[in-house]
């Protein structure tokens, strides 16, 4: 009987063999090619209890720290962001808005003085005004909820903040096109809190479904540190007062039914 | 042997998810860069380790490799595995920082004659350095001629053997990582374990002799 090779033993062993099935057959059948096969077993396998070192759970973190700063920026044209796929969404939910202050602004158009039709500037920053404020509302609810997780069943040992997570991947979304559209409006001071929202809604949708109570609390510390619910409620407050401001003044033809409901 | 094998769904999902960091970083989202770095550092570190054989070394490969991902992500191919490209990059600069780690400790040691070539020579690496057993426990011994037996082979050797052994790479992919083609791949596989073979075998048969005997802890 001709004898397995040395070369066709360590192809067979690392899955490299082309004739699988024939050496197979042949140790199946040669007493001395299964010792020799398990002698080079033997050496592999003791090679399989070198260790490597653990570098931690957060060694991705740690690497991200560390080359972030050296990352250039990618140039794209701002509206490129636009016309991707999962932002349609959010597009189109602003679009959406832009044709109801459109119709708005036709249908009530025969009522007001000249005066008072607000101009196409003025639609245009009530209708991010109006769109930033739901959207503050909502990334400020989803974190008092995700401040306020607790486990469903004091037993559990882990808390499961799913929904929080995929709500803070949706708010991810809008609050890119947010922070993109207050840049270009040159209104830094809501695009410099849109980012910290932003980076806050990143930690929470990266986030495991499951977290123990400690991993919660982190998350906790950290939209506590940043301070991000105060400075969301500010803007909100400040785009509320900025919503008033760009609202038409009223007609002075009011009818009786809008003079009581401003009472 | 350990090898990941996630489930085909898994890995599928993984790739896919993925293919919308890359698309979203070309855009110019920075931050979900960050999301393929954290997803892919650990089994970039363990190759870069592995290779390597020093913390210090892999971890510098791994930053290192996301950066040029990042800087040649543009010439990334959409439909290609992103955790594969990444690691084909970082197994290419540990074998750069091999051969400069290489001509470092050269300069810090001057050989002496008649010892060029030994290095390719496992077998007499292992015999020279070898300790009494006296002074060591089996395993510890069997750990340093392990260690030992890996540092004498030569870079795309150890670069075969860490991508097809313990990290299960196709053929193809050692292939292109040592700039060969498959049928040299395979005889590269083949000489490492060879050469280990040949460095290790009568340290595993003491070792295992010692378990029979119970002497070993």
């Amino acid at each position: 009987m001709k004898h397995m090779t040395e070369e066709e033993l360590i192809a067979y062993r690392e899955g490299v063999a082309a004739e699988r099935a024939g050496i197979a057959e042949h140790l199946a059948a040669c007493e001395e090619c299964r010792a020799e096969l398990e002698k080079i077993e033997a050496v592999l396998a003791a090679l399989d209890t070198l260790p490597v070192p653990d570098p931690g759970d957060d060694y991705g973190r740690r690497v991200w720290q560390h080359i972030a700063p050296r990352l250039p920026e990618k140039r794209v044209r701002w509206w490129q962001t636009w016309f991707e796929p999962k932002q349609l969404v959010a597009v189109g939910a602003i679009a959406a808005l832009l044709v109801a202050a459109f119709l708005a602004g036709r249908i009530s158009r025969h009522d007001r003085t000249p005066d008072v039709i607000a101009n196409k500037e003025q639609v245009r920053e009530r209708v991010l005004v109006v769109a930033v404020g739901e959207h503050l509302g909502r990334s400020e609810m989803m974190l008092v909820e995700l401040s306020n997780a607790e486990p469903i069943d004091p037993a559990q040992k882990h808390v499961n903040i799913a929904s929080e997570q995929r709500r803070a991947e949706d708010l991810l979304e809008e609050n890119r096109l947010y922070r993109q559209t207050a840049l270009q409006e040159g209104d830094t001071g809501l695009a410099n809190v849109l980012d910290d929202l932003e980076r806050v809604l990143l930690d929470v949708a990266h986030s495991p479904d499951n977290v123990t109570p400690a991993q919660l609390e982190k998350i906790r510390q950290k939209i506590e540190a940043q301070g991000i619910l105060f400075k969301v409620r500010v803007v909100s407050k400040d785009l509320q007062e900025r919503q008033k401001a760009t609202n038409p003044a009223p007609a002075q033809n009011n009818s009786p039914q809008k003079e009581r409901n401003k009472v | 042997m350990i090898r990941m094998q996630p489930s085909v769904e898994s890995a599928q999902s993984v790739a896919e998810s993925d293919a919308v960091a890359v698309k979203r970083t070309l855009a110019g989202e920075r931050d979900a860069y960050r999301i393929l770095v954290e997803r892919h550092s650990h089994h970039v570190f363990r190759l870069a380790y592995r290779m390597t054989r020093n913390q210090h070394d892999a971890e510098e490969v791994v930053q290192e490799a996301f950066l040029r991902a990042y800087q040649k992500l543009g010439q990334f191919a959409a439909r290609a595995n992103f955790g594969t490209w990444v690691y084909r990059i970082a197994a290419n600069y540990a074998i750069d920082r091999m051969r400069q780690r290489k001509k470092e400790e050269a300069r810090k040691v001057e050989p002496a004659a008649g010892e060029e070539g030994m290095e390719s020579d496992p077998v007499s690496l292992v015999q020279d350095a070898a300790p009494t057993p006296e002074r060591l426990t089996q395993s510890l011994e069997l750990r340093k001629q392990m260690e030992i037996a890996l540092a004498a082979l030569s870079d795309s050797e150890r670069t075969a053997f860490v991508m097809r052994h313990w990290e299960g790479c196709g053929i193809e992919e050692i292939a292109a990582v040592l700039k060969s083609n498959s049928g040299a791949a395979k005889n590269t596989v083949f000489r490492a374990v060879q050469k280990l073979r040949l460095a290790l075998q009568p340290f595993v048969g003491r070792g295992t002799q010692a378990r029979a005997m119970g002497t070993e802890p």
